[in-house]
């Protein structure tokens, strides 16, 4: 099966119905007769017009990047494809000012986690109290506690920007790879304190090292207090520990487990990777003490060795001895990112992100080889990806179903669209819509990468919802030009605009079956219609069908 | 007034037949009799507190080992008690909604149920509960899915829902099953424009045999359904009030499909929020109001339905229980048996099913977990086969139940 393709509708057609349908006289469209149908998913007719190199840009720029703009494939061309990954692996050198420029006005982006607390202060826990009784009124309320100062300000601006990024940034392989390594060491930004903590995750602990090594990124992740606020590793102590100060003072707190078990399944071994339920205690057990300094008020990583179970521990086959410390955590993410099935398993995602649902294993296995010959370098295991020949595998090429925030941001970008911070905000409403929120995956595992989670009659219509609106300019501070789209095609010729458009979103991949559709579209008086809209007849035309190109199967794709 | 429509899923074709299915498409008197039944599985995702759900306080291995968390036992007059059903099991005090429904013998628990395998892993134990193999990653489909293939042929498009952003596992399978946020929204929304509409139908209508263009067949045709039967403007009856929250909109909706006769058959809410590690609460806390939502909306549920909960059952689960101890954070970790509820549908209610194991350290799993005596699969299949009419065999591949039956139906 191509990948992720499970078939949606094999079911047999009952030969009565088929009797009773051909009596009810019902014109059944060629195109969607019943009995066997090619096997096909988009991909281009055979002996396809594309040159090798130009499909292989094509391809490279679907899967390093959020979608193709209008005029990439020809600054691709233009230093040649592996030079383009090359830049791409290494974008120090890239010139990202435009980017710097529309995120300026999200001030909390560059706020450490102790301004944000002191700007940003969590609401009066009577609030409540006082407007039920009527102490307060709910305007008094919003002008007390404006929405721009409240801590889920915080949270916003991290969408909007991860938006904006993902929509303008040249670098967008490090983009794709912040959404990947965020996604891998996920966190809930709805649980606690984490409002506060997230935006400064993923600036601190994510983002310098998604081109970095993967052990930095354990490390930078098990000692930021939002990673140890969420699987409450803040919290675990010793046996028979007292809580000093604080709220708790007085009670017993101890050992939790959380962050261990995730670390291990989630972020190293995998579930399968061979460790048991004792491994999990003993890690939990040397990350005790591994807390947070004030979460209210400091919000900062502190190792507190009265809080740390300080025998000795052993750990998947590995005696740590007693004494270590901070040390004893620091050794543990050595023993497990050190380990061969945490070679295996970062292998084993990235080659379902940037190849297929169905990994193949030969190149996974290269992989997790180049992870353990480079201790885990990232750019180094994402080359043997980029230059392997399963990676330009014909049954690869446009095989893999575009999650909610990737098709919405790869729409915005096939229009040649550009969006300010507000517009951001907007586009990260739509993609939690269709069923993406960004920052608020509940459980540690994150989003899913395979298509059949996100394919589905609900989210279906939402992205199709989301095509028409993004076409018929229904998102206001996200800029989209339609007539330059088409330009250079005779405006008189609906046939000629159709084609540029086709060109333009899905370079020409459309099936001939979409063709068909798409051209009935060009001839029904209902779509020449003009609406209410001050945009002269040739864009209404455009805009509805550049929302039927960008809600078709193709386009779902990528 | 049609109940019933089928629909020809090929060509964009559309073939209504009116009032009772046709006898062609009906296999057996068997399932005649199974049409109008309704199952509606309630996940509680996280692992629910079975402990704090149905409260063991005639054990005396309760009392002592949860200083902060523990419910206290009932007494009468005091609402902040544990509420009294067998003598050895209260419900929590949120849950006081569902008393009546238990006093009316339409509500049963299932306790001490779960899975035989071992995984604390929610993603696993989740995963396994949904396509019923426990241990077994590899499971293409989900039980509920199974269950649905196993039922005469029906060319609705809404036999089987989801309400959330997502189909669950448990529905995954090629069975057509839909998920929806919201009846309201699930339309394209091109206001007047029906052109809009018809362009998208004819894109995924292909003869293209891919998940995607069976999934755009699929939805159009639920669209088209949904419009017919005005479901969104069909009001909660009896006075039944559903409580603001995730599973209060589901389940209203849920309702709603039911008694717009779209041949609903199998539906899927979830709940989330029961991982409760830290600060659990008692009586009051994070706990007990997830029970007051989780209560309040089952009772709204069933009140709205009225006489017609006799055809539906609710049946409610989580993929393990917690430790009997609290731990070092008020809360609890995770754990291994917990307890499931059987609501409606000719249920023998009124009683705590399953054998008790104890809570005395002997008698817990691995020396910290309620066992397991029940497994799921037991439950789940006596439901689908006796509620639903789905045969035995196919539901759980792999398992066969060495438990005397449980008897839940009359």
């Amino acid at each position: 099966m191509k990948g992720g393709a499970r078939c949606g509708a094999a079911r047999s057609v009952l030969p009565v119905l088929i009797a009773l349908g051909a009596l009810a006289g019902c014109g059944a469209t060629a195109a969607g007769a019943a009995g066997p149908a090619e096997p096909i998913t988009g991909a281009p007719p055979a002996g396809g017009a594309q040159p090798t190199d130009d499909r292989r840009i094509l391809h490279a720029l679907s899967r390093l990047t959020y979608g193709a703009r209008p005029g990439d494939v020809e600054r691709v061309r233009a230093i040649g494809l592996s030079a383009w990954i090359d830049r791409q692996l290494g974008p120090r050198t890239i010139d990202d000012s435009a980017t710097d420029r529309a995120l300026a006005e999200l001030t909390t982006l560059r706020m450490p986690i102790l301004e944000l607390l002191r700007e940003y202060p969590r609401p009066d826990p009577k609030l409540r109290e006082k407007i039920a009784s009527g102490a307060m009124t709910r305007q008094e309320m919003q002008e007390r506690y404006p929405m721009e100062k409240r801590p889920i300000r915080i949270a916003a601006e991290l969408q909007a920007a991860k938006v904006v990024r993902a929509v303008t940034s040249e670098r967008q392989l490090e983009e794709v790879m912040v959404d990947f390594w965020f996604n891998h060491f996920n966190v809930f930004a709805g649980k606690g304190d984490l409002r506060w903590y997230v935006s400064a995750y993923e600036r601190e602990a994510i983002r310098p090292h998604a081109l970095g090594t993967f052990p930095d990124l354990v490390r930078a992740t098990a000692r930021h207090p939002a990673m140890l606020f969420y699987l409450d590793n803040w919290l675990s102590a010793r046996p028979d520990f007292i809580v000093p100060a604080g709220p708790n003072r007085g009670r017993k707190a101890g050992l939790n487990e959380n962050y261990a078990r995730e670390l291990m399944e989630l972020h190293t071994l995998g579930v399968d990777g061979g460790y048991t339920q004792k491994d999990v205690t003993e890690v939990a057990r040397a990350f005790t003490g591994w807390t947070i300094d004030r979460p209210q008020t400091s919000g900062r990583f502190v190792f507190r060795s009265a809080m740390h179970d300080a025998a000795e521990k052993v750990v998947v086959g590995h005696r740590i001895p007693a004494g270590g410390g901070q040390a004893d955590g620091e050794r543990v993410i050595e023993i497990l990112t050190r380990h061969p099935s945490t070679a295996r398993f970062v292998a084993t995602k990235l080659v379902r992100r940037f190849v297929s649902d169905t990994p193949p294993p030969a190149l996974v296995a290269r992989v997790a080889s180049t992870y353990t010959s480079t201790a885990g370098d990232i750019p180094a295991m994402l080359r043997v990806i980029f230059e392997s020949r399963e990676f330009y595998g014909e049954d690869v090429y446009r095989a893999k179903i575009k999650k909610p925030f990737e098709f919405v941001v790869s729409a915005v970008r096939a229009l040649g669209a550009s969006t300010d911070a507000q517009g951001g905000m907007a586009l990260a409403r739509a993609s939690a819509e269709i069923g993406e929120p960004l920052y608020l995956a509940q459980p540690p595992t994150g989003y899913a990468d395979r298509g059949e989670t996100w394919v589905n009659a609900g989210a279906l219509l939402a992205r199709l919802n989301f095509a028409l609106g993004l076409a018929s300019g229904r998102y206001p501070h996200v800029s989209v030009e339609l007539s330059a789209l088409v330009a250079g095609a005779d405006p008189g010729s609906p046939s000629a605009v159709l084609d540029r458009l086709l060109a333009a979103l899905v370079a020409d991949q459309a099936g001939p079956a979409t063709r068909a559709v798409l051209t009935a579209q060009l001839g029904d008086p209902q779509i020449t219609r003009l609406t209410t809209d001050d945009r002269g007849p040739a864009n209404t035309d455009v805009a509805k069908l550049a929302a039927l190109v960008i809600g078709s199967p193709e386009f779902q794709r990528r | 007034m049609p109940t019933r429509r089928t629909f020809l899923k090929a060509g964009g074709c559309a073939l209504v037949a009116y009032a009772a299915a046709p006898r062609f498409l009906l296999r057996t008197a068997r399932a005649a009799e199974a049409n109008g039944k309704v199952l509606v599985a309630v996940f509680q995702r996280g692992a629910v507190d079975g402990l704090s759900m149905v409260i063991p306080h005639g054990d005396a291995g309760y009392t002592g080992v949860r200083p902060s968390i523990g419910l206290l036992p009932p007494r009468r007059g005091e609402s902040d008690r544990a509420i009294d059903l067998d003598g050895l099991f209260a419900f929590h005090p949120a849950l006081a909604p569902l008393v009546p429904l238990w006093e009316n013998r339409a509500l049963a628990v299932v306790h001490a149920c779960g899975s035989p395998d071992t995984t604390r892993s929610h993603f696993d134990a989740q995963d396994y509960m949904e396509t019923g193999t426990p241990g077994i990653k590899s499971t293409p489909d989900g039980w509920l899915a199974r269950a649905v293939k196993t039922r005469p042929a029906s060319r609705t498009p809404f036999r089987a829902v989801a309400m959330g952003p997502a189909l669950p596992r448990t529905l995954q399978g090629d069975v057509g099953a839909i998920s929806m946020q919201s009846i309201e929204r699930f339309d394209v929304r091109a206001g007047t424009d029906a052109s809009a509409r018809q362009g998208f139908e004819s894109l995924y209508e292909q003869g293209v045999r891919d998940l995607l263009h069976g999934t755009g067949r699929e939805t159009f045709e639920a669209v088209k359904m949904l419009r017919g039967v005005n479901a969104a403007r069909i009001a909660p009856a009896n006075g039944a009030d559903y409580p603001r929250g995730q599973l209060g909109e589901a389940l209203r909706q849920i309702a709603q499909l039911i008694k717009a006769n779209v041949g609903l058959e199998v539906a899927f809410a979830d709940m989330q929020g029961w991982d409760t590690h830290v600060g659990q609460g008692a009586e009051r806390g994070q706990l007990a109001l997830r029970f007051r939502e989780f209560g309040a909306a089952l009772a709204a549920f069933a009140q709205d339905l009225g006489g017609k909960m006799a055809d539906v059952v609710v049946l409610t689960m989580s993929e393990f229980g917690r430790t009997v101890a609290e731990n070092g954070n008020r809360g609890t970790d995770h754990g291994h048996a917990t307890a499931m509820l059987v609501l409606g549908g000719g249920v023998r209610g009124g009683r705590v099913y399953g054998r008790w194991p104890g809570l005395a350290g002997h008698q817990l799993f691995e020396g910290r977990d309620l066992a397991v005596t029940t497994d799921f699969r037991t439950l789940f299949a006596e439901v689908a086969t006796r509620h639903l009419g789905a045969p035995a065999a196919p539901l759980f591949p792999g398992f066969t139940t060495r438990e005397p039956p449980l008897a839940l139906f009359a």
